[in-house]
């Protein structure tokens, strides 16, 4: 019996599963309007022209003109920029220092370092994340960096768990006894043998994660603790838009547009991975 | 009828109704609801700076011996007349007779004097003590008049008299009025919820022009977006300091409503730390006042709501000088002055309080820095947080705030005020202009100071704020400039 090879096998599979075509496809028009940022905006998006303000969409701004008479639409991209951005580095905090912590305690079963980091991870999971965020940047103050340190903060436990659950039932495993007798340090173990196994889950979990962050970012620029002006945020696109509202509704409509579809589509994609990864689904297909 | 307790309901709302829809004398409106921002923290004027507690009790509660009009002069109040003397050192004062307190008490001569030694005395709390700091001494000549000797000639004593901070009060209840206000004005305090309203009640014993209104409700609303709402909602009938100058357009619009625009005392400034480098340098704050486009800041932030300022100088005042055109928009002028002072690869911070005219102007005026080459690190802080770290501790560079307090062009003789200005010079003429009685030489003095302030390029005056307000079309007699903190409601009524 001839199998293809597990990569194309793969990549066959994902294009037959819609949600998760449509879930890439929104997520990366917007990475690519945040990359494309970068290298060319309509108009500059801090440029502010009092004279052209609150302007509906048009040929020349396609998203209309904000209370500045800045172009929306170059602002809703270097905002992509802000928020990808942000989340990125916040849900890749998450991971580097909740993964080792999960698989270390995971290693280190039942004693009293296990004990510690869980009951710690559970300290910080017993905190409403939003309002947890809000403390940190209240504190170090309002900014990108610390909205990023912020959220990254609390997807740590997420992480930690979600490793050591998963760890926790390889440990038992043959192959792992195997590597034991072989004399490999746990450590090892962990990093050979048990990383590989559960990345599938980590994958799926930081897609999740990322649009979480992503709505956590638009949420502390909302009240004023997220990426500071003149650079663009979706979060305080919105608050700039509230007393606005019945004057220039399309000032609310696009970046809660933008929010929305990015962490649809996040959230389709991550929801595909995990039909995709899990091996009874395979199996069903 | 009792078998039918339904129809029994029935008819007895229909008689209610003919009642209250055959008879149109008895549905005209009595009582008035005012949207303010913010809740005062107590409600004596003469105990706390809050311009809140002026705001409901100014006029309404308590009065002085003299009074501003809406349109800023100096009236009498509880002095029926005064005589001045040729010195200008004694102020005798005829009372009114057959004035009382809200608790039934009569108020007299001693009422002032004692209203006006607890202001002075050492330790006492007025928040504004400079404005009896001329007073040698108050004498009772008879119950109802009483003498006031300066130890100089004051030419603004009449005006210092009245403000909120000079109210006169009873002495058996002058400890409790933070909470339980006792005063001589046509309403009295009939409840306060915290966090909600104040309601005034009229007071039938007033001794003056009667009220017209029954009941006056303050509500207090500081979200702009709950503001609109309540307005167009109908809860409010008057916002007579509406903070989101975007929706009066829409008021403006609307037929039920007015949209009132006057002047007020706010001049609003962008401050500068004067003893922080490089903003010690004339130059480099000349520069910065020249980067700024006020128009812009008015039309972007404001929605055309202000009048550019050249100086810190209310420009309705007959004193006022029009010095915009010194501190003119230009740029390449801008860029030039920093090159002159050596600096290049300036980073300012710039800390702004929550009120739309600096959040919003803040992020114009760093645009505006930013075209010359000088950036701005914006911080959003609130107001608890700008009195500890800019007000007090003076650690910042530049700030955007409005100063409402009337004729405050003094607060720059101040050594420790927070731009910290206090130029030799300049106190010098604040010291004559204490001095001087006689009008001309007042102006000329006063004209002096605004010029001074703006030689020196204190600050970047930017615009008077407008007292922009909503009413509804039909309520009448609201003061339409704030020649002080105050909603005064002594000549409200409803139109027919």
């Amino acid at each position: 019996m001839s199998t293809p090879p597990a990569d194309r096998s793969f990549l066959r599979m994902a294009l037959g599963h819609p949600a998760f075509v449509l879930g890439f496809l929104l997520s990366a028009l917007f990475i690519a309007l945040a990359l494309v940022s970068f290298l060319w905006t309509p108009f500059d998006p801090t440029k502010m022209d009092i004279a052209g303000k609150l302007k509906g969409p048009s040929l020349e701004h396609w998203f209309g003109t904000d209370h500045f008479g800045r172009d929306m639409f170059s602002m809703i991209m270097v905002g992509a920029r802000v928020s990808i951005a942000v989340a990125f580095v916040a849900v890749g905090i998450g991971m580097i220092v909740g993964v080792p912590l999960g698989l270390y305690a995971a290693a280190r079963r039942g004693s009293l370092i296990d004990e510690i980091i869980m009951r710690g991870n559970d300290l910080v999971f017993a905190f409403p994340s939003l309002l947890l965020a809000i403390m940190i940047t209240a504190v170090f103050g309002p900014g990108a960096v610390n909205a990023i340190i912020a959220i990254g903060i609390f997807n740590v436990p997420v992480f930690a768990r979600l490793a050591r659950g998963a760890a926790l039932s390889l440990w038992t495993r043959d192959f792992v006894l195997a590597a034991r007798v072989a004399g490999k340090s746990r450590a090892r173990i962990s990093a050979e043998h048990i990383l590989p196994n559960i990345a599938n889950l980590l994958i799926v979990q930081g897609t999740i994660q990322f649009s979480l962050a992503i709505l956590a970012e638009a949420a502390l620029a909302y009240v004023g603790l997220g990426a500071q002006p003149p650079l663009p945020s979706w979060g305080r696109m919105l608050a700039d838009a509230q007393t606005l509202i019945s004057l220039a509704p399309h000032m609310a409509l696009f970046p809660g547009f933008a929010i929305i579809v990015t962490v649809l589509g996040l959230n389709l994609m991550g929801d595909g991975l995990r039909d995709l990864f899990d091996p009874k689904l395979r199996r069903g297909r | 009828m009792t078998k039918n307790p339904i129809a029994a309901t029935a008819v007895s709302l229909l008689a209610l109704g003919l009642a209250f829809g055959v008879t149109p004398a008895m549905a005209a409106k009595m009582d008035v609801t005012i949207g303010m921002q913010l809740e005062p923290p107590n409600l004596d004027p003469t105990g706390g700076a809050a311009a809140a507690i002026d705001e409901v009790v100014y006029a309404n509660v308590f009065e002085g011996l003299t009074r501003f009009g809406s349109d800023g002069a100096i009236l009498p109040a509880l002095a029926e007349s005064w005589e001045i003397s040729d010195d200008g050192l004694v102020y005798t004062f005829k009372l009114h007779t057959g004035v009382k307190f809200h608790d039934g008490s009569d108020f007299n001569a001693d009422d002032v004097k004692f209203s006006l030694d607890r202001a002075r005395a050492e330790g006492s709390t007025n928040a504004q003590k400079a404005l009896f700091a001329d007073i040698a001494s108050v004498d009772v000549v008879d119950p109802a008049t009483v003498k006031v000797t300066l130890s100089k000639p004051n030419g603004s004593f009449l005006f210092n008299m009245a403000w909120g901070d000079a109210v006169i009060v009873a002495p058996e209840t002058a400890a409790d009025n933070a909470a339980k206000p006792v005063g001589t004005g046509p309403f009295t305090l009939t409840e306060w919820v915290k966090g909600d309203r104040v309601e005034l009640g009229r007071y039938d014993g007033y001794w003056g022009t009667p009220v017209k209104l029954d009941k006056v409700t303050f509500k207090f609303i500081s979200d702009p977006t709950a503001a609109f709402a309540a307005m167009m909602a109908g809860d409010l009938d008057a916002y007579p300091a509406f903070p989101a100058p975007e929706n009066l357009v829409q008021f403006e619009a609307d037929p039920r409503f007015k949209v009132i625009t006057g002047s007020s005392e706010g001049e609003t400034i962008l401050a500068m730390n004067n003893k922080k480098p490089p903003l010690d340098n004339v130059k480099v704050r000349e520069a910065i006042a020249h980067a700024i486009d006020r128009q812009a800041i008015i039309d972007g932030a404001m929605f055309g709501y202000g009048t550019p300022i050249g100086t810190h100088f209310a420009p309705h005042n007959p004193a006022y000088v029009d010095l915009t055109a010194q501190s003119a928009y230009d740029p390449e002028k801008s860029k030039a002055l920093l090159a002159e002072a050596g600096v290049s690869d300036l980073t300012l911070s710039l800390k702004l309080p929550p009120p739309s005219y600096a959040r919003r102007g803040g992020e114009i005026i760093a645009a505006q820095l930013r075209e010359v080459g000088i950036n701005t690190d914006i911080t959003n802080v609130e107001w608890a947080q700008w009195l500890d770290d800019v007000f007090k501790a003076k650690n910042f560079d530049l700030t955007i705030v409005s100063h409402t307090e009337p004729m405050d062009i003094g607060i720059y003789a101040r050594d420790d005020y927070y731009f910290q200005y206090g130029d030799p010079d300049f106190k010098a003429i604040m010291a004559d202009l204490a001095n001087a009685t006689d009008p001309a030489k007042r102006t000329e003095l006063m004209q002096a100071a605004q010029k001074k302030i703006a030689d020196d390029y204190v600050n970047a005056y930017l615009f008077q704020l407008a007292r922009a307000g909503v009413i509804s079309a039909k309520l009448k007699g609201i003061w339409l400039n704030s020649p002080t903190q105050a909603n005064d409601m002594t000549g409200v009524y409803w139109e027919e």
